[in-house]
């Protein structure tokens, strides 16, 4: 084959590379800002929408770059862009235990929110202040929830459990029930077994339930206690009778396609899931309910992991000022509000909580106050760059007690040595 | 007589200095090289001697710029009464048993199918070259992507492959194949043996199509059964060929890790060498640490690649006397 010769050929070559680079010009006073938000669910979505609004309000463009699901690829993905000093995204998403971690990497916002942060939750607020720098603006929160089938729990003359036990009884009657009755793929609980930060929320709050911790206030190791081996022998005790085997490689989407999709009776998840599970395609919209997790026995409490996302600029940024605007535009009542509807996302604002389009369209908000201030926050703060690590140790830990590949006694006295040798 | 003796003297007062057209296409040989072991040393000998040298160092990923020489330290430390360090870290002897397993068992796998087919497909037969290129998909499906795929075939609720076994009866219950520990590693060996033996039979069926036809011939006419055919013909000559497969598939399984990253859920049960040091490296940000088990695994290769090219070399020499 014979390349085209001749002067035709060729200028039709270079008037393609003009047009195509030419395509790609905007005019001189638009910049575009890249932010990287959102992939579970319909976060891209709400997001897109979000910032586009913003860049036709102040004749700028947004480029919305998609990210891994799991919150730990997020974490590494993140690490390696910032630690690079990439100017390829602006705008971050982080989650709520990254600010300690990722605290070299962000500019302080408080020259850019002019006070703006006194609306939002102050805990958040404090969580996302690092030596006195406000890295990050708090953009949505969440908590753990149960999420139940209330059709099958009236079916079955059930009302939502209050403790760990309740639920299991509860479930495994249920499961039988539906089985019997032609449904085989039901189960009866689902939740995120998979060895990541999701097992470490879910576990957390099974030990947090029975009055356990696995760090104190001044960051010595208490998990190898009797409430943390009762929390994971109870756990292992579902997976395998209400729990599939399954079950310890889900994420939160994983989980929720089991829920939504009509094939299990109790759900841990957190909030987004609520939105999706009522619209309009959702095979159980109109059938569930959602309430606090159980209680670990009747002396224990009712228990939440902290969760939520903030939205923080990087100091390698080329357009600060203007990333910044992005994010407070995010973080504005208004937009907040937007996306309690539309996703039922937690907003970080107080008031919001009392206004009444947004408890119409989430009800379970109104319930949310008590649980949010008995939410327990993942020891991130008192171990700082160590989290990671930390973490990492303890879902390890846990993965192979539901597993069943090593007891919890000897599990927890592992990790209580190894946790201690991390943060000598 | 006295030629032979001249010629011989000749011989041993041959010059020691290659004639210079020798060493003009010696010269022009390194020239063709050199661009080569150039690019060489930028994308390989480089980053390879940098990650050596920050095994010995405590460098963090935020601030290299604050890593300091600390010997040894990565590897073996006595601190605060105890041991510490990768060579006494027992979840990084686990994974390198984990990565054992896997290497001895799909390269093995891979080896015996990839000659089965290389075997079917050195025959001619209509449609041949449709077999050969539908052979390749697998090998050309990016490893990622068929990683997904077999998580999805390999879903407990929704995967096709339990609806499969559970409709032919052969199992009660759905199996979680990527969440039990003891299934798991079965999952990522199923896997890696169905995208990576397209690799193994084109190798061998190189190495046979380049077989001389005069022994089959030979044996034909002496009416040598076709079994007695292939192991005391086929194998011994296409012996080498397979060599090189196996060793180029060997230093592959040695240092997986997109497969077992994504189809299994990363706990201490499944997780390669190369999984751990990314562990160290990215999550934890510890670069020294993770150069360290980096430089490790790097050693653990070459070892094991040398070891295998010997033991090639010795069946070599008993069996085709070269």
């Amino acid at each position: 084959m014979r390349l085209p010769t001749g002067f035709a050929a060729w200028a039709t070559g270079f008037a393609l590379i003009g047009w195509v680079t030419c395509a790609g010009a905007r005019p001189a006073s638009a910049v575009e800002i890249a932010i990287s938000c959102g992939a579970v669910g319909n976060a891209l979505e709400l997001c897109k929408q979000g910032a586009e609004a913003w860049a036709k309000k102040t004749g700028n463009s947004v480029k919305v770059i998609s990210t891994p699901n799991s919150t730990t690829e997020r974490l590494a993905l993140y690490q390696q862009l910032l630690a690079a000093g990439s100017s390829d995204i602006d705008v971050y998403q982080i989650d709520v235990i990254w600010p300690g971690t990722l605290k070299s990497h962000f500019i302080d916002l408080k020259p850019y929110s002019k006070g703006a942060e006194a609306a939002h939750f102050q805990s958040i607020v404090e969580n996302n202040t690092v030596d006195g720098k406000l890295l990050a603006m708090p953009w949505y929160t969440d908590v753990g929830l149960l999420f139940y089938r209330k059709d099958l729990l009236a079916k079955y003359g059930a009302k939502p459990p209050e403790s760990w036990a309740e639920l299991s009884d509860i479930a495994a009657r249920i499961q039988d029930g539906e089985r019997k009755a032609g449904n085989d793929k039901m189960w009866g609980f689902v939740w995120q077994g998979r060895a990541y930060e999701g097992l470490t929320c879910n576990a957390v709050e099974w030990i947090d339930s029975y009055k356990g911790a696995l760090l104190d206030a001044s960051g010595h190791v208490t998990v190898n206690s009797p409430a943390a081996k009762q929390a994971l022998t109870t756990a292992s005790g579902w997976v395998g009778n209400i729990s599939p085997e399954g079950v310890l490689n889900y994420q939160e989407e994983e989980a929720r396609g089991v829920f939504q999709s009509g094939n299990a009776v109790f759900m841990r998840n957190w909030p987004y899931a609520w939105a999706l599970a009522n619209a309009a395609d959702s095979p159980v919209s109109g059938k569930v309910g959602i309430t606090a997790l159980p209680k670990g026995g009747a002396d224990g409490k009712h228990s939440a992991t902290l969760g939520g996302w903030q939205l923080a600029v990087a100091k390698y940024s080329k357009h600060p000022e203007l990333a910044a605007d992005l994010v407070m535009y995010l973080t504005t009542e208004a937009e907040q509000k937007r996306r309690a509807i539309a996703g039922a996302y937690n907003p970080t604002i107080p008031s919001l909580y009392k206004d009444p389009e947004v408890l119409a369209a989430n009800p379970f908000f109104a319930d949310l106050g008590p649980v949010l201030a008995g939410a327990v926050a993942r020891p991130s703060r008192v171990t700082g760059v160590n989290y990671p690590k930390v973490s990492n140790a303890f879902w390890d830990a846990v993965h192979a007690v539901l597993a069943k590949s090593t007891p919890p006694e000897q599990a927890l006295a592992e990790l209580d040595r190894n946790l201690k040798r991390m943060l000598r | 007589m006295a030629e032979a003796v001249t010629l011989v003297a000749g011989a041993a007062n041959a010059p020691a200095r290659p004639s210079a057209l020798t060493r003009q296409r010696v010269r022009a040989a390194w020239l063709f090289l050199a661009p080569m072991l150039v690019v060489l040393a930028i994308v390989a000998a480089w980053p390879l001697l940098r990650t050596l040298w920050l095994g010995f160092t405590n460098a963090r990923l935020g601030e290299m710029g604050d890593a300091r020489f600390i010997g040894f330290g990565n590897y073996l430390i006595y601190a605060d009464g105890e041991w510490d360090g990768l060579l006494v870290d027992p979840s990084w002897w686990r994974a390198v048993g984990n990565t054992l397993r896997f290497a001895v068992a799909s390269v093995t796998l891979e080896t015996v199918f990839g000659f089965a087919v290389a075997l079917v497909l050195h025959r001619s037969f209509p449609g041949r070259g449709l077999v050969r290129a539908a052979i390749l998909v697998p090998w050309a499906i990016p490893t990622i992507v068929s990683a997904k795929i077999w998580s999805w075939l390999l879903n407990d609720q929704f995967g096709v492959i339990n609806d499969l076994l559970l409709r032919l009866h052969l199992i009660a219950q759905p199996v979680a194949w990527t969440a039990n520990p003891s299934t798991a590693m079965i999952a990522v060996i199923i896997a890696d043996v169905w995208k990576t033996t397209p690799f193994m039979a084109l190798l061998i069926l190189a190495g046979l199509q380049m077989l001389p036809s005069d022994c089959y011939e030979a044996a034909e006419i002496d009416g040598i059964h076709p079994a007695k055919v292939f192991w005391r013909v086929t194998l011994p000559l296409v012996w080498p060929a397979v060599m090189v497969a196996v060793v180029f598939r060997g230093l592959d399984a040695l240092r997986v890790f997109d497969i077992i990253y994504v189809l299994t859920s990363g706990s201490e049960d499944t997780q390669s060498m190369s999984v751990y040091a990314r562990k160290y490296l990215i999550d934890f940000q510890e670069v020294g640490y993770g150069s360290a088990a980096a430089s490790l695994l790097f050693v653990t290769v070459a070892v094991l690649t040398l070891i295998t090219l010997m033991l090639g070399r010795l069946r070599l020499d008993r069996e085709g006397n070269r």
